[in-house]
């Protein structure tokens, strides 16, 4: 409630949420290269290190790493306000922090510490902050998208201008939720974005064998809103398409399907060996990396050139460091969390 | 007589059915609180199924009444993802049967995400459905499935057995900022009652004692508690005085209400219209067992529905629930003098 009307009192605020001042370096149509970078290269090393922490079982459980597919949620967020939604996935930390969550608490929640994002009781797959306009990383493979559609109801009946990108992935298009949620949504008008990241798998089913098309997003024209392909590795391309989806959605145009195309380079969990897939596959996915796009870009713009580059990776390593001598510090949770939140207000035995 | 009714102010109180308390409970709230709004499939103006959204439409209009295509779980989920932007759902389920369509919404997103998150969200969110047998309807429209969400924490569930309970339940879950269950027999709906005018509140967890006696607990819910006081009538032609006990919610379930009135009768009786196998009953007659075993004389009875799925046929449908004489007998094997 108390997010919802922060939210509404300040919906007619603008700018990237990841932008503290910008870079400068912008293209024609505003998008600020560094800032995506930088994005991109915090949630990689993020990832990263939690592939080695999980190794090492400093983090026990599971996790779902975002490795290759940084530039979705980079460019999504980037075209959206502080004040608009996003609705996320099991695979969720990228969405998180290019929304603007706090790496220090979300590490804390990884490795299941009171001071996390849900005090521990909620892990990688739940990680949300409310006030962010980030309402939850989701277990439930589709379990994303009603909320989606909620928020972006809600967001049409409150009369503010927000509003909800909802992720989900190729495993998710085809829940029977992401259906009814989309129809709902484009059959009221609502100002939601259906943000499709096809990453090619789901655990082991390749989406070919999933589906008999090819385009997810052919089938914006089964529920009468826009859809478009879109290079999931290119993150200007996803900022842009974002952009007209969010234009669209603002001007009452109702939902869009964006299907992002791109491969997540490590395994479905980090606790999950295999499936093995075809290393020219795998190969030729790597060589698409974001960053590394970006990265060639600016350096032929001479926007960037390897002491900044490399300044940009040292920070983004400093900053993960730091959010695991945090996490590694902070107390475990005490009994009592077991009981609270439920119900609001009490404890129902 | 009732300890609510009792507080209530004589004035203003006129009978009404069961289906016009609850969309008066809706229309009276829905002026109170502007983050109010009502979904769900034929809820405009066709006025709900069974009249519980009659009127609504026509004064508060189409974006805060919304007509919804067929798709539970993503009214269930919207509902959820409108409940922790700020905004009081209300989302109505034509038939309770239709609640396992949107089941993975309810228990792992609406019942789940303040817990999961910490307690940073509230999912203020209302979802009325209409349970149990009676209209010939078969398997897949005449299920009392309580059980179900009494079993997860982070639900609250309410089953009103009278006009004035559907109303004042009803303003209660409105105006809870959890999830809550409101489950709504079928033939209840029609039957009428005394109800104030007035906005009034039932509490959640504070069960009604609708008749007092000495011999017998009854504890009944839903409609099985107008037929338990009809039992009790019975018996009492036979001396046998029975207490009816309604919990009117089960979570929370008043359960100290529920263990003096056996504490003083010594017997326990309880009536639901939901199959005995895992049926709700199990856990109230596991609190006797467990908080005031000392103090029963005879066993615990369950008259429960039998262990079948509703068939079509109105014979087979009848005898697949309790009736009043299903009530009387096990009721007359525990009091034996």
């Amino acid at each position: 409630m108390a997010a919802g009307k922060r939210a509404a009192a300040s919906a007619k605020q603008t700018g990237l949420p990841i932008a503290s001042g910008g870079s400068g370096v912008t293209t024609p149509d505003g998008a600020d290269r560094i800032v995506l970078l930088t994005m991109m290269i915090r949630i990689r090393t993020f990832e990263m290190k939690l592939a080695e922490l999980v190794r090492n079982l400093v983090i026990k459980g599971t996790m779902h790493p975002y490795v290759g597919q940084e530039a979705v949620a980079t460019g999504v967020c980037a075209a959206l306000r502080p004040v608009d939604y996003i609705a996320s996935t099991h695979r969720g930390h990228g969405h998180a922090l290019a929304k603007g969550a706090d790496m220090k608490r979300m590490m804390a929640e990884l490795l299941g510490k009171h001071t996390g994002y849900c005090k521990g009781k909620g892990g990688s797959m739940h990680i949300a902050d409310l006030d962010l306009g980030m309402l939850g990383c989701n277990g439930i493979v589709g379990g994303g998208m009603g909320i989606t559609a909620g928020a972006a109801l809600s967001a049409k009946l409150r009369g503010t201008d927000q509003v909800c990108a909802g992720f989900f992935g190729d495993g998710g298009a085809n829940a029977g939720i992401t259906h009814e949620s989309m129809n709902l949504a484009a059959a009221w008008r609502l100002p939601a974005i259906f943000v499709c990241e096809n990453n090619q798998y789901a655990l082991s089913m390749p989406h070919a064998n999933a589906v008999a098309m090819t385009d997810i997003a052919a089938r914006a024209a089964g529920y009468g809103m826009a859809g478009e392909v879109v290079d999931g590795n290119d993150v200007l391309s996803v900022w842009a398409a974002t952009r007209r989806a969010v234009e669209r959605a603002r001007a009452g145009g109702g939902p869009t399907l964006l299907e992002c195309k791109t491969y997540r380079w490590l395994q479905h969990s980090l606790r999950v060996k295999g499936p093995d897939r075809p290393a020219e596959e795998e190969a030729s996915w790597r060589a698409r990396c974001p960053i590394d796009r970006l990265r060639k870009q600016l350096s032929a713009d001479r926007q960037l050139d390897e002491a900044r580059f490399a300044a940009i990776e040292a920070a983004a390593t400093h900053e993960v460091e730091e959010s695991v001598a945090f996490a590694l510090a902070s107390p475990e949770p005490p009994l009592e969390e077991m009981e609270l939140d439920i119900y609001a207000g009490r404890f129902i035995e | 007589m009732s300890t609510a009714q009792a507080a209530r102010p004589a004035s203003g109180i006129r009978e009404i059915t069961y289906a016009e308390a609850i969309a008066e409970a809706l229309r009276t709230e829905m002026r109170l609180d502007p983050r109010l709004f009502v979904m769900g499939e034929d809820v405009g103006a066709f006025g709900g199924l069974f009249g519980g959204t009659k009127g609504l439409l026509d004064e508060f209009g189409p974006e805060r009444v919304r007509d919804t295509p067929i798709s539970e779980a993503a009214l269930v989920g919207a509902g959820v993802g409108a409940a922790i932007t700020g905004m009081h759902p209300m989302v109505e389920i034509q038939f309770m049967d239709f609640t396992a369509c949107a089941m993975d919404q309810i228990v792992n997103q609406a019942a789940k995400i303040r817990f999961m998150l910490g307690g940073k969200a509230q999912v203020p969110l209302v979802i009325r459905t209409p349970y149990g047998t009676g209209l010939k309807l078969a398997s897949q429209h005449s299920q009392s499935l309580e059980a179900w969400f009494a079993h997860v924490p982070g639900l609250l569930v309410a089953m009103p057995s009278t006009p004035a309970d559907a109303k004042g339940l009803l303003v209660t879950a409105l105006r809870d900022p959890n999830p809550v269950i409101v489950l709504e027999h079928k033939l209840l709906y029609p039957t009428r009652g005394p109800v104030p005018e007035e906005q009034f509140t039932v509490p959640f967890g504070q069960a009604d004692v609708k008749r007092t006696g000495a011999d017998v607990t009854i504890v009944a819910t839903g409609l099985m508690v107008s037929k338990s006081l009809a039992a009790a009538d019975r018996l009492a032609a036979d001396g046998i005085q029975a207490e009816v006990v309604d919990p009117r919610t089960l979570v929370p379930l008043d359960k100290a209400t529920i263990i003096a009135s056996v504490k003083k009768t010594g017997r326990l009786v309880i009536v639901h219209e939901a199959v005995k196998r895992g049926g709700f009953g199990g856990e109230v007659a596991s609190v006797i067992a467990e908080e005031a075993f000392d103090y029963l004389d005879a066993p615990i009875k369950r008259v429960a529905g039998r262990n079948v799925p509703i068939a079509f046929n109105e014979v087979l449908e009848k005898k697949a629930v309790p009736d009043l004489e299903d009530i009387v007998a096990a009721v007359r094997s525990l009091v034996r003098e």
